[in-house]
């Protein structure tokens, strides 16, 4: 069967979990904190940002960027709130992972119905309109058809959008997910021009969303609700996990094609199988998108084109992705993508 | 003696001729540019109200027009720094009557440039937040930081040099103008009463930041080009970015700079001052950058297409065969090789066909910048179909605005600041006096002796008698 040239081993997979320990646990030990900024200091930074010289100068923020690692977004002072992460029974940080096997997905074809991942994605987060924040591309089959490929943020390990926010407002969390703080974030758009999976969408007006949406408690986690001139993506539901339950996506899938686990404890489960992740990985040749690149993605594919739930390659198409509250977000506007 | 007096009379009489004299032109012309920047403002009122919906950028194109026009102002604000920073360094004699002109381009340019980033921003009213929350890792700090520190520089630099000049203006215009105008001279002009001391101190100042000026200039217009180099698009994912910036911002400054020259000239009969000797130096300047250029982009296009890594086809396709080919082959073409041209053959080497040339050059890089930026976003990444994208009507005015207020800014500070460096232009012209003295002498000497020496003096001899004919 012809599948993707780069594949990773299990070996290779292990070899990640380990080098991911050390950093874990010292992330651990940082209380994750908010540090809010006084008026005062706040003014202090303003005035020196009208005279000009003023990154040279600023100290606090400023000045700790230039400690803080270059993928783990704002320094130790300078935090976003986020919920303490998971641990595994001995306490070390889960690390959350995705595998998605496409020898089971479809594109929901056989339902009829658009790709029930990205709807259910839509409507567990009120993600406004036209955004799929778990797209299911087709693209073209080695040895003709096609394949549906589900993508998710690839939670980079490595992330580019995360080195290239001026603000740290995108920041990689100790349990390995990148999440967007909408209140942060200044809306510049260069993480888009650096996200190579074209996984960052950005509400360019006042976003599309239900009233009930509208009413929501902001968090990092579930951006909700979404606020315009800011960006947003999949934010890999740790929350939901964390309480025991699966990814909207995961759950919705009627295929069972998404995996969702913790690298960490080498788990991995599709709401009705556990199985060890690394294992399901290397058995079935699994690989990364773009893996040349660099990105170290934290979402794994096996290789298929729908074969195992009976798909023929030859036949086409999906139905279009809807965004089934839409008639409820009264007055807002939307855009095509 | 007396005729370098009687210059410096009739050189400070036309300087300060036009914050004396206003035509109804003027008038004219300024409400023009008033319009144009009006009709920007209200659209970015829209904006600001609606939020970027408002223009043709989506996600998957996500940066446009905005972009490009900051790319093209940072770049035209190199006018300044090469031209009187360069030529400061290597202490060129003709450049005394131009510096002021550039220095002055370089100023707004970079203000107007980094306006477009603000108007780019989603969430304009968060910018303090990179003061607050700001990363040193992110190209986008480093864009603020150099450019602070370059506008910072820029009118340190601006500044300096005109001090003597301000307190020419006070001396000389008081009571001619408004009580505005007298008190800015008076305020900029210090205490300045032109004592050797004070000459000595002010030398010393300019020399420091002439060469502090340079490298910041030249990591000002590096930073741009990372904001996309940084990146792994292909297109933008190359190394050669920064130098094809640095290069681009000088060309377009000399041509900006050259433009702003034969207007000025035109305007305000400055002819004895900005002669077909300084445009022949622009010139050849545009001409050897240029030719540079179309190294950087043989080399780039060359080994790009030579390996021609996944997506490669489609960024080719689509810069040599389909939508940006029109775009690209004018860039290429016009913008590159027929100034090279227009310079090389002497008959179109005059001041008309380098204006010409100028005029080019600045809508080509124009155009690069445009589709550098949209072409690195177009390539899709994953497999869907390519977006399109062209800018709209809001775009295209809040743009039109920004070149408007660049202009603006410069027709106001005519009828306030001066234009030419007097004192410096005079330095110039006494040296270049006593250089043709000294020449006479040889001369006289060389007559007696023979033909052979004379030839060899003349070349490049400087005399201002020359300009001061055409
Ligand atoms: S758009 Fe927002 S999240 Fe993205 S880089 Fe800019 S500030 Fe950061
Ligand atoms: S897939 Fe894109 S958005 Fe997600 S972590 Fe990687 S670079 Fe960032
Ligand atoms: S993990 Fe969560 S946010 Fe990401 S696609 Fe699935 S449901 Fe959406």
């Amino acid at each position: 069967m012809p599948g993707p040239a780069s594949t990773t081993s299990g070996a290779d997979v292990t070899k990640r979990r380990h080098q991911a320990k050390p950093r874990a646990r010292g992330q651990a030990e940082t209380p994750v904190s908010i540090r809010p900024v006084s008026r005062r200091e706040a003014l202090k930074y303003i005035t020196m940002g009208a005279i000009g010289a003023v990154p040279l100068m600023a100290p606090g923020g400023v000045m700790d960027g230039l400690v803080a690692d270059v993928v783990r977004g704002p320094d130790a002072t300078d935090q976003i709130s986020v919920t303490a992460p998971a641990t595994t029974k001995s306490g070390r940080i889960r690390q959350w992972s995705m595998i998605i096997d496409l020898a089971k997905c479809d594109g929901c074809q056989s339902q009829g119905t658009p790709p029930q991942c990205t709807t259910a994605c839509i409507e567990g987060h009120f993600a406004p309109q036209p955004m799929e924040w778990i797209e299911v591309y087709e693209a073209d089959f080695g040895g003709g058809g096609t394949q549906f490929i589900p993508t998710p943020c690839q939670q980079c390990e490595n992330p580019p959008c995360v080195k290239v926010c001026p603000v740290g407002a995108t920041f990689s969390t100790p349990e390995g997910v990148v999440l967007i703080d909408q209140e942060r974030c200044i809306g510049c758009r260069i993480c888009m021009a650096a996200c190579p999976y074209d996984r960052r969408f950005f509400n360019w007006g006042d976003p599309p969303i239900p009233p009930e949406a509208a009413l929501a408690d902001y968090q990092v986690e579930q951006q909700v609700p979404a606020t315009r001139g800011t960006v947003m993506k999949c934010d890999f539901c740790p929350e939901m996990v964390r309480d025991g339950t699966l990814p909207f996506c995961v759950q919705a899938c009627p295929n069972d094609a998404i995996w969702y686990g913790d690298l960490e404890e080498d788990i991995a489960t599709n709401g009705r199988t556990i199985v060890k992740a690394s294992r399901l990985i290397s058995e079935n040749n699994g690989y990364r998108l773009k893996e040349h690149l660099g990105t170290q993605p934290r979402v794994h594919y096996l290789p298929g084109h729908g074969e195992d739930v009976g798909r023929d390659p030859g036949v086409e198409g999906r139905m279009p992705t809807d965004w089934p509250w839409i008639e409820r977000a009264e007055g807002a506007v939307s855009w095509t993508r | 003696m007396d005729t370098v007096t009687n210059w410096r009379e009739r050189l400070i009489s036309k300087t300060t001729r036009p914050t004396r004299v206003t035509t109804y032109k003027y008038w004219l012309w300024l409400g023009f540019l008033i319009l144009i920047t009006g009709n920007g403002a209200f659209q970015y009122w829209k904006q600001w109200q609606d939020g970027l919906y408002v223009t043709d950028m989506r996600d998957r194109i996500s940066w446009g027009l905005y972009i490009s026009m900051f790319i093209f102002f940072t770049g035209v604000s190199m006018a300044g720094t090469v031209i009187s920073a360069m030529l400061r360094a290597a202490n060129a004699q003709w450049r005394a009557s131009i510096t002021r002109v550039a220095e002055f381009i370089t100023a707004f340019a970079l203000m107007i440039g980094a306006g477009f980033i603000i108007v780019d921003m989603g969430r304009p009213e968060r910018i303090f937040n990179v003061y607050i929350h700001g990363r040193w890792q992110s190209p986008i700090m480093w864009d603020v930081m150099a450019i602070t520190t370059y506008l910072t520089a820029s009118l340190i630099y601006l500044y300096a040099p005109m001090i003597p000049d301000l307190a020419l203006y006070r001396d000389r215009l008081a009571g001619k103008v408004g009580a505005v105008r007298s008190f800015i001279y008076r305020t900029l002009a210090l205490d300045w009463k032109g004592s050797p001391t004070q000459f000595k101190l002010l030398g010393k100042a300019i020399t420091i930041m002439t060469l502090i000026i340079i490298p910041i200039a030249v990591s000002v217009h590096s930073v741009v080009s990372w904001i996309f180099g940084m990146t792994l698009r292909v297109g933008w994912n190359t190394a050669i970015f920064g130098i094809l910036f640095v290069a681009g911002a000088v060309f377009s400054g000399l041509a900006t700079l050259i433009i702003i020259m034969a207007v000025l000239r035109k305007t305000y009969h400055w002819e004895e001052y900005i002669t077909e000797r300084q445009f022949k130096y622009l010139g050849y300047m545009l001409a050897s950058l240029a030719l540079f250029m179309i190294y950087i982009n043989v080399s780039e296009y060359l080994t790009a297409g030579f390996k021609f890594e996944e997506g490669s086809e489609f960024a080719f396709r689509q810069l040599f065969l389909e939508e940006f080919s029109g775009m690209f082959s004018f860039y290429i073409i016009f913008g590159l090789v027929v100034p090279v041209a227009i310079v090389l053959i002497p008959k179109t080497r005059t001041i008309g066909g380098i204006v010409v040339a100028a005029v080019l050059v600045n809508l080509a890089m124009f155009i690069e910048r445009y589709f550098l930026v949209v072409t690195g976003l177009r390539v899709p990444l994953m497999p869907y179909e390519p977006a399109s994208y062209s800018p709209n009507f809001v775009e295209w005015s809040i743009a039109a605005s920004g070149v408007a207020m660049f202009c603006l800014l410069l027709t106001v500070t005519v009828k306030i600041f001066p234009m030419f460096a007097v004192w410096e232009m005079t330095e110039e012209h006494d040296a270049a006096m006593a250089l043709t003295q000294a020449e006479e002498t040889l001369m006289h000497e060389a007559a007696i002796a023979g033909p052979r020496l004379s030839t060899e003096v003349s070349p490049d001899s400087g005399r201002p008698a020359e300009g001061g004919a055409s």
